[in-house]
């Protein structure tokens, strides 16, 4: 298992530039995200990573080593892929073994091996099948199965679960958290799916127009977005923009939203101009005596909670609230902003000001 | 009131469908059981009026199509010892004796090695090609491809009198090599482009996960891209052979002695007072079985290959 080091890295193809200058650390063991929009660079780094494609520029380090130049073959990487890629004209042993086949493995170990990856993945009675009338489930654990018997320096999985139904997706994803957590082997998973990045993510890479916008744990992530685009991309429903034109000195803990102060945690910088105060759907309170006054426009019931959406002089604003408080549509209300959970965006380059609250936290 | 079925189709339709791929198959295969016919009857029989449908089968065209015969004194051929072959006895009936061997049998052979020769070569190199078109970046790729579909916009016979010249210039004429050369490279711009479009069907996927695996670029291809390509290139084997086999014009025009082919060869075959039709008929029928039994071999490829893309595996 290895340490994965990506320094600068950058890949144009011909005049477009899927990825500029990515630079982050995957440790040993670590499950990690490549999250993003379709066309965000992040299927490009990976398969920079598995030696797919060679960087234009930068570094790849695994375990210390530079394998930037070096062809996929060399760098002891296992890959799963989103199709699964089950090479079609061999059965499910002939699969699982071929990675072992490649080593010159000696014929005995390949069985022993098999036997037991098999094993885990508990597709034992399907060795001697073809891929072709498999289910998808049993496909993904076939293609487990290949990454996982050569015992490589690490995982590159490129929307594994993409192609699965929504049934075998909850299984698998729990599957994998689970070999993942048995086998503490170096992961890179690619996803379009932020629910699955942070279901399944030690640390995740968001990703957006070939740009990293911020690196850091699922927590981290949510709740100190670094840039408008991570803090709209994560989060169902998403983060609250309120936008408004003010200033604010750095030590300030407060912003004038219209007329109404709003307190947040205290400013590391000085912030003015077209400013952007980012609210998560939970930390917004419904209170009939507060100063932001708003209109209840819809109220959709999901249970537990509900999601209160109303319109403010700043824009719509969604609140989840707990089911059990009445909530009518066309009612005036006020709204409590949980001040120590507020983000405060720059409008124009879209990045967070600093914080008290986010001082620890990754920019891209 | 019985239901419009939309996929069944009604009793008379079938039959109506059934008959008319009857009778297209009789009309198909009617030369063809004409000339297998008439390679089995004798000179006399073959040339009868009205034509003889049922006649008494005879070798008499394939032993003429192998020998050469001859004419000798009617003392000599008196005096002659009884035949020693069935082959001899079939020859001495026709009033003649075996002079020896004719060069059908070489022909032949000259058709195999130039036909399947330059079929080899054609899958071969059209099979990389088609696959760095399909994969890598080619710089001038559209441009490259569109060249090698251009030299089989002229009718290949158009440049004949050039490659005449050039053939006699570099030593190219009459030679098994020559004719190879010249069907692959009327071939290969077929090749390329029926491979190029059954690779691009191969998903990438499969080779990037052999070059995962630990195999270099050259493995994955051998191992995982020519087994899936297996359709194409049978396909494509087809057509590079039957326009090889067939081909006539060039054959007639480059080779005479060494490397001629059975095409030109078949109509010179002459018997004695006349052209021997059974001889000619018997050249055809041999001519048509290598073809034959290997399509008939490939067959199961073939059809998938032409509906290849038109149906999800």
């Amino acid at each position: 298992m290895a340490e994965i080091v990506i320094r600068n890295l950058r890949k144009e193809f011909g005049a477009f530039t899927a990825v500029q200058g990515s630079t982050f650390t995957i440790r040993d063991g670590e499950f990690f995200m490549l999250l993003g929009p379709s066309g965000c660079g992040k299927t490009t780094t990976l398969r920079m990573i598995a030696g797919l494609e060679l960087p234009t520029s930068g570094q790849i380090l695994i375990d210390g080593e530079d394998v930037s130049q070096k062809p996929a073959s060399q760098r002891d990487i296992a890959m799963v892929f989103q199709m699964f890629a089950l090479y079609p004209h061999m059965n499910v042993r002939k699969n699982i073994a071929y990675p072992l086949v490649s080593q010159g493995v000696p014929r005995a170990e390949v069985q022993r091996k098999v036997a037991e990856v098999a094993r885990i993945l508990r597709i034992d009675h399907l060795l001697d099948k073809g891929v072709g009338g498999l289910s998808g489930g049993d496909r993904q654990r076939v293609a487990l199965g290949r990454a996982i018997v050569r015992n490589p320096k690490a995982f590159m999985m490129d929307e594994p679960l993409g192609a699965l139904d929504a049934e075998f997706r909850e299984i698998m994803a729990e599957e994998l958290r689970a070999l993942h957590d048995r086998m503490h082997a170096t992961t890179v998973y690619v996803t379009h799916d932020q629910l699955e990045a942070m279901q399944m993510g030690d640390k995740i890479v968001v990703m957006n127009h070939g740009v990293v916008e911020q690196f850091g744990t699922p927590q981290d992530i949510y709740d100190h977005p670094a840039t408008l685009f991570v803090a709209d991309f994560i989060g169902s429903p998403a983060m609250n923009f309120l936008r408004f034109e003010g200033s604010a000195p750095a030590g300030a803990a407060t912003v004038t939203l219209g007329d109404t102060p709003i307190a947040l945690p205290e400013l590391r910088e000085a912030a003015s101009g077209s400013l952007v105060l980012g609210v998560r759907p939970e930390h917004v309170a419904l209170s009939d005596s507060a100063p932001l006054r708003a209109r209840i426009e819809a109220v959709e019931y999901l249970g537990t909670t509900q999601i209160v959406t109303l319109s403010t002089p700043q824009g719509t604003i969604k609140a989840r609230t707990p089911s059990t408080l009445p909530a009518r549509p066309g009612d005036l209300t006020g709204l409590v902003l949980n001040a120590s959970r507020l983000s405060l965006f720059d409008a124009t380059t879209g990045r967070a000001f600093r914080t008290a609250a986010n001082a620890g936290v990754n920019h891209g | 009131m019985s239901a419009y079925s939309v996929t069944e189709p009604s009793k008379a339709s079938k039959w109506a469908a059934g008959l008319l791929v009857a009778l297209y198959t009789i009309i198909t295969l009617l030369p063809l059981v004409w000339i297998i016919s008439t390679s089995f009857k004798t000179g006399p029989d073959s040339i009868s009026y009205p034509p003889k449908v049922v006649f008494e089968p005879s070798l008499e065209g394939y032993v003429n199509l192998f020998t050469t015969r001859t004419r000798i004194a009617a003392e000599d051929f008196a005096a002659l010892p009884p035949p020693e072959t069935w082959y001899d006895r079939i020859v001495r009936d026709q009033g003649m004796v075996i002079a020896g061997q004719s060069r059908f049998g070489e022909r032949f052979m000259n058709s195999v090695i130039i036909g399947f020769g330059s079929t080899f070569l054609s899958i071969f190199l059209g099979t990389l090609a088609a696959y760095a078109f399909s994969r890598f970046r080619v710089p001038l790729k559209d441009d490259l491809l569109f060249f090698i579909l251009s030299t089989r916009m002229m009718p290949p016979i158009a440049v004949a009198i050039p490659i005449y010249l050039m053939y006699r210039e570099l030593g190219l004429s009459d030679t098994h090599l020559g004719m190879i050369l010249l069907y692959t490279a009327v071939n290969i711009s077929l090749a390329v482009w029926l491979l190029k479009g059954f690779i691009d069907e191969i998903p990438r996927e499969y080779e990037e996960a052999a070059l995962i695996d630990g195999y270099t670029r050259f493995q994955a291809f051998r191992k995982v891209v020519l087994p899936q390509a297996a359709t194409g290139i049978a396909s494509t084997a087809i057509f590079c052979l039957i326009f090889a086999w067939n081909e006539y014009a060039f054959a007639v025009l480059l080779t005479s002695g060494n490397a001629q082919t059975a095409p030109p060869f078949i109509p010179t075959i002459i018997g004695v007072g006349g052209q021997d039709w059974p001889a000619v008929a018997a050249g055809a029928t041999l001519f048509l079985l290598p073809v034959m039994i290997f399509t008939i071999l490939l067959r199961k490829h073939l059809l998938r290959g032409i509906t290849f893309g038109a149906v999800r595996k």
